[in-house]
């Protein structure tokens, strides 16, 4: 014990307090390698932190401290929790954490890298609990700690046939001294990981109680819509709020920026006095439009980069040298989010301290940009977080919780700022619109002897993602990128990049694979092969597991043997750890292909919850088809075309295809699942349209609006 | 500004609304019922169903006073103790992922239900076409609607 003692004093690892009227509260100063990669304020000491309370009868509540956006963190987060903990579940109360930087880190939702990150933080603080619990039961019994054992949630002594529940052990557990490195479970060991857990927030979403940002209501608070720019490139030239200000429930009409908000009692009478208002409007620059930008991205396409963002070998002489070269080009469109649940946020600005709450997927880059816009300590503001009625990456930008509290600070009182799905809808901030140029060359053996791959999009930075398969698999590859600079604001949607690159890439490597007379299945595998045996610069993926769902995938959907009439389609990819391997099924009806099968291979590593983990696949695949298919946003003189769900089509309940999930068995550390399955699923389907009919979909969406196409 | 007397969930409630406000609003902000949402405001996603004289139709869309006198049933309303046969099938197929759309989706279920204790996927698709899931949860959906019609056999 004395070790573990010393270890705690001299890294400041784990904190303990009896909570007033029994019961243990163990908060973790946690010093996380992967932290420091994701938040550079690490270093100056931001630290990951879990609670964990246990009241004397017997109730466990888990803090889970990342936002819920519908990734099924709140639930999955504390199972892990409660995993080391050996809890049981029933036992278990969930609470959504606020902000709070001093004890915990990276309260991100993104990068599908909640679990990826906070895996050993959160065993070690459910095993840290553990541990204090057997002491506890040790001490009152005077036996050796290793002879006794937990499960669901009591402390047994076989030996002696005793036993405590943790609930009875609670306040002496909170006496013992915290272990720094307690001993974690082998995957063998686990009782819930793997199982199929409920949302923990199931009852309260089924009967309608008020879980999400859109339900808050506090004392004295207005509620506000702004008129912002209809269009990119507006300014606001002048404001006559007359009208607006005589109408019933309106409180106030505040100017800042080049926006205008109405504060009124209720948000109908809000949005009654904004759409009264009397704007006027002027253009600074051209406004531009989606016509003029699909041209400036395609001659881009025809221009080669300064500097590739990768270059293996030398892809000209092989092309020159080719007996066959494959060359297509691929475009998708601006996407807007969407989330169900429109924007909104509440801020209460005071002079002594600011209260911030809603949906956002960053809390802490929110509450830096409203110290900085406040000009005040960041310690004085407080961010709740609220269950998100979706993300999607738009609650990653905090446009929307700074613009709150500059209202609240300007208005001097408490305000929830909503916005209506137009405004959400023609906002901006949009999935970045994208044109790839892909050129493949093939030596008389049918080998891949050169990639080259050119993409161009609209303020998207890299518009590549270079080291993608099949990069490491050949000798000569090129990859470049342009950025195209606009008005129109851009960011990132679920996947950034990966959601069509993803789409593009493995409809291309299915263009190559016919045409060198290849299985598709066959030519990704002995890329991979070679990609194993002779990896050629760097290597994100690991072959050998891109491989393993690759055959998993083949294996469970009888890849090529189809029965007559029905047509395999195949992809696979790589994306924020994991990989994913999807074949679809389609057959044709009165000339158009119907899905009627989706069978997906994935390896995220240990699996946590597989009820939540089947929901995310299915779901990724259910949205990544939708948009696909359906899903774009044109600009007009700057504004958009599509601002509510009149104009924009969603996917609905008779186009969402059955899907079948089957997942590698892994004791690999556990990755994410909130996007990776989305990014390849288009290709999928793409590429056995191909094969029912000929036709190459290489333009997003497949389906465009009053056109009856081949998928109409 | 009228004062309007509304028959919400067997209760009468009275409210001082301007006679164009939709009773999405009137439900969310008057009456602390928040458990209809909104999404679209144009009756296009479905996100606000609540019941009309046993109809789902869409709270967004419907301004108050055309809806005065009428029997107006909310999420909250749907059961007394939250375990309608599809509260109950929703939580034990597991279907929410954000969970903003479902008590619309419910609602709407629960009215497909009454008149077709039986439905085909084909009937679920049809009468759930009007609910759009962001998420994509229409497979559990689907799941969902059927485990509730067994529920309310057996």
């Amino acid at each position: 014990m004395e070790n573990q003692t010393a270890s705690f004093d001299r890294r400041s690892f784990l904190k303990v307090s009896a909570l007033a009227g029994g019961g243990m509260l163990i908060g973790i100063r946690w010093i996380s390698e992967r932290a420091r990669a994701f938040d550079p304020a690490f270093l100056e000491g931001a630290a990951f932190n879990a609670y964990i309370k246990i009241t004397p009868d017997g109730k466990i509540t888990i803090q889970s401290p990342n936002p819920e956006i519908g990734q099924g963190v709140k639930t999955s987060m504390p199972m892990i929790v409660a995993e080391e903990l050996d809890a049981d579940w029933a036992h278990v109360v969930v609470e959504q954490a606020p902000l709070d930087t001093e004890a915990y880190t990276r309260q991100v939702a993104g990068g599908s890298g909640s679990i990826r990150a906070s895996w050993k933080p959160l065993r070690t603080a459910g095993a840290a609990a553990r541990m204090m619990l057997i002491a506890a039961a040790a001490e009152k019994w005077q036996v050796a700690p290793e002879t006794c054992v937990t499960s669901a949630s009591i402390v047994k002594h076989p030996a002696t046939n005793r036993q405590a529940t943790y609930g009875e052990l609670a306040s002496l557990a909170a006496t013992q001294t915290p272990p720094a490195d307690p001993p974690l479970k082998i995957p063998s060991e686990f009782r819930l990981l793997g199982k199929r857990i409920p949302n923990v927030d199931n009852q309260a979403i089924v009967t309608g109680e008020n879980l999400f940002g859109q339900d808050l209501k506090r004392e004295g608070m207005a509620v506000a819509v702004v008129a912002r720019p209809p269009a990119f490139g507006l300014k606001l030239v002048s404001v006559d709020d007359s009208k607006t200000k005589s109408m019933p429930g309106v409180q106030q009409v505040v100017r800042f920026g080049n926006k205008v908000a109405v504060l009124a009692n209720t948000t109908w009478e809000a949005k009654k006095g904004r759409d009264a208002l009397q704007l006027q409007w002027a253009p600074e620059g051209e406004l531009e439009s989606t016509d003029q930008h699909d041209s400036a991205l395609r001659a881009l396409l025809d221009k080669a980069a300064e500097t590739p963002r990768r270059k293996d070998g030398n892809t000209e002489p092989a092309f020159a040298q080719a007996s066959k070269t494959v060359d297509a080009v691929y475009e998708c469109p601006f996407l807007p989010h969407n989330a169900m649940e429109p924007l909104n946020f509440f801020a209460d600005v005071r002079p002594d301290g600011v209260l911030m709450a809603g949906p956002t997927q960053t809390p802490e880059s929110a509450r830096t940009q409203i110290a900085k816009l406040l000009q005040i300590d960041p310690k004085k503001i407080r961010v709740e977080m609220t269950r998100q009625g979706g993300g999607f990456g738009r609650r990653l930008n905090t446009d929307y919780a700074v613009e709150a509290a500059e209202i609240s600070h300007l208005a001097k009182k408490p305000v929830k700022v909503v916005w209506l799905r137009e405004d959400d809808m023609g906002g901006g901030i949009y999935r970045p619109a994208c044109k790839y140029r892909f050129r493949a060359a093939l030596d008389a053996q049918g080998n891949l002897t050169a990639y080259h791959l050119r993409g161009s999009g609209i303020n998207v930075g890299n518009p590549t993602r270079e080291n993608n398969f099949p990069a490491g698999a050949l000798p000569n590859l090129l990859i470049e990128g342009h950025n195209l600079e606009s008005k129109v604001t851009t960011g990132p949607w679920r996947a950034p990049v990966h959601n069509f690159l993803g789409f593009a890439e493995q409809s291309f490597l299915d263009e190559v694979a016919l045409a060198a007379g290849k299985d598709p299945v066959q030519f990704r595998l002995d890329l991979l092969d070679q990609a194993k045996r002779q990896p050629v610069g760097r290597q994100e993926y690991q072959a050998d597991r891109l491989m393993g769902v690759i055959r998993l995938a083949a294996e469970k959907a009888n890849w090529g043997q189809a029965p007559s009439g029905v047509f395999q389609g195949f992809s696979a990819y790589f994306s924020f750890s994991t990989y994913v391997a999807q074949v679809v099924e389609v057959v044709v009806i009165n000339n158009k292909p119907k899905i009627q099968r989706v069978v997906c291979a994935v390896d995220c590593g240990i699996l946590i919850n597989r009820s939540g983990a089947e929901n995310q696949v299915a779901g990724a695949i259910v949205d990544g088809l939708g948009h696909a298919m359906f899903s774009q946003l044109t600009i007009k003189d700057g504004a958009p075309e599509q601002t509510n769900f009149d104009r924009y089509r969603l996917i609905r309940m008779a186009e969402a295809p059955p899907v079948e999930v089957h997942f590698v068995e892994s004791e690999e550390a556990p990755t994410g699942l909130g996007e990776p399955a989305l990014p390849p699923f288009a290709a999928a389907f793409a590429n056995a349209v191909y094969r029912a009919t000929g036709k190459r979909l290489r333009n997003q969406p497949f389906v465009q609006p009053g056109e009856p196409g081949l998928l109409g | 500004m009228a004062r309007l007397t509304l028959k919400v969930n067997g209760k009468r409630r009275t409210v001082d609304v301007s006679e164009d406000t939709p009773l999405l609003w009137v439900l969310r902000e008057h009456l602390d019922l928040a458990g209809t949402k909104y999404a679209c405001g144009i009756g296009q996603c479905g996100t606000c169903t609540v019941h009309v004289n046993g109809e789902p139709m869409r709270s967004c869309a419907l301004p108050v006073s055309v809806v005065e006198g009428a029997n107006i049933v909310t999420i909250e309303g749907l059961s007394r103790d939250g375990d309608h046969p599809l509260q109950e099938a929703w939580k034990e197929v597991d279907v929410p992922q954000c969970g903003f759309c479902q008590a619309g989706q419910i609602m709407t279920a629960a009215s497909l239900l009454r008149k077709n204790p039986n439905p085909t996927d084909a009937d679920i698709d049809t009468a759930m076409a009007g609910n759009i899931c962001r998420c994509g949860t229409y497979n559990r959906i689907r799941e969902a609607i059927h485990v509730a019609a067994k529920k309310s056999k057996s």
